[in-house]
């Protein structure tokens, strides 16, 4: 079994994702081009980052149509973990895997820059130890802005399913830390079964020093642990 | 057949990129403008000459893909062909 990243025309993070597990598990990804209608027995679906289809329409609106899509689906229903960064948390949410919409930031900018980022349980891909505890990983988008209705937000806060929040270097979590104008400063969510993860903040960038940071190789070391 | 559907966002959904238009607006100096909300145009030629087929289509190409239902509702205008 081998992870699976879903290539889409204009995804511009399948390289980094496929180097920073590489770099930081050992394992090799196998690239699925969004045209093909069969996954290669993965033990993770990724859904890079990037800008797929010009982000025309709606963000992720139109590669979350592809054909491999249906098949993504399929498998995340049957509980294979899906991880979708950026514009894959965009498509997740078009494809209704995840709840709610990204939307165009609060400020209308394009925002570029490492984020602080806390989490409050443990799940598949954060170590007990890393509760409660600030890492910093990078972001860049133009519509990360998570909105749902008050219902799903209840539903998540209730049921653990908010896996960052984007808070300040110690912590807090308010609005003046809040980068985008994301609903409860939310950065990331699980699905229902907990196989679902879908985030803003690039973990895949986060992978190196010279890069700006390493809390990234955590995230990735985590997961790969748990799967076994 | 042509139709035309129109996507908005809900009300209670904030709209960054209307409220950036208004905030335009207002400094160009022009006054009197409550609100501004964005929304998107599709025109769209369909290969039926049948009204209830071209909004039954229609609808159903809203929901698939053109509106998103958890932030948008759309309407359909059916624009009788000569």
């Amino acid at each position: 079994m081998k992870p699976n990243i879903i290539v889409f025309p204009g995804s511009n993070c399948d390289r980094d994702i496929h180097v920073a597990i590489k770099k930081t598990t050992g394992q090799n990804s196998k690239m699925i081009w969004h045209k093909e209608t069969t996954l290669d027995n993965p033990n993770l679906i990724i859904l890079p980052g990037g800008f797929s289809h010009g982000d025309y329409l709606r963000s992720g609106s139109i590669a979350s149509r592809a054909p491999i899509m249906k098949e993504v689906i399929k498998k995340a229903i049957n509980g294979t973990p899906v991880l979708g960064i950026c514009n894959g948390f965009q498509i997740l949410t078009e494809c209704e895997l995840l709840p709610g919409i990204l939307m165009r930031n609060k400020n209308m900018n394009f925002i570029c820059k490492y984020t602080f980022l806390i989490s409050k349980y443990e799940n598949n891909w954060i170590k007990k130890n890393y509760i409660n505890k600030v890492i910093s990983m990078p972001v860049a988008h133009h519509d990360g802005n998570y909105y749902a209705n008050k219902d799903v937000i209840e539903k998540l806060n209730k049921d653990n399913r908010i896996a960052y929040q984007y808070c300040s270097d110690i912590g807090t979590i308010s609005e003046e830390n809040n980068i985008n104008g994301s609903i409860n400063n939310i950065a990331g969510i699980f699905n229902d079964k907990g196989n679902v993860l879908g985030m803003m903040p690039h973990p895949e960038r986060a992978i190196d020093v010279s890069l700006g940071g390493e809390d990234g190789i955590n995230f990735f070391k985590t997961f790969f642990e748990k799967l076994g | 057949m042509k139709v035309q559907v129109h996507t908005t966002l809900k009300e209670g959904v904030l709209d960054p990129q209307g409220k950036a238009v208004e905030a335009a607006l207002n400094n160009l100096g022009f006054s009197g403008i409550n609100r501004i909300r964005q929304g998107k145009l599709f025109d769209i030629d369909l290969d039926t000459d049948s009204k209830e087929e071209a909004e039954k289509l229609t609808i159903e190409i809203c929901k698939v893909l053109l509106a998103n239902m958890v932030i948008e509702d759309y309407s359909v205008k059916v624009i009788q062909d000569n």
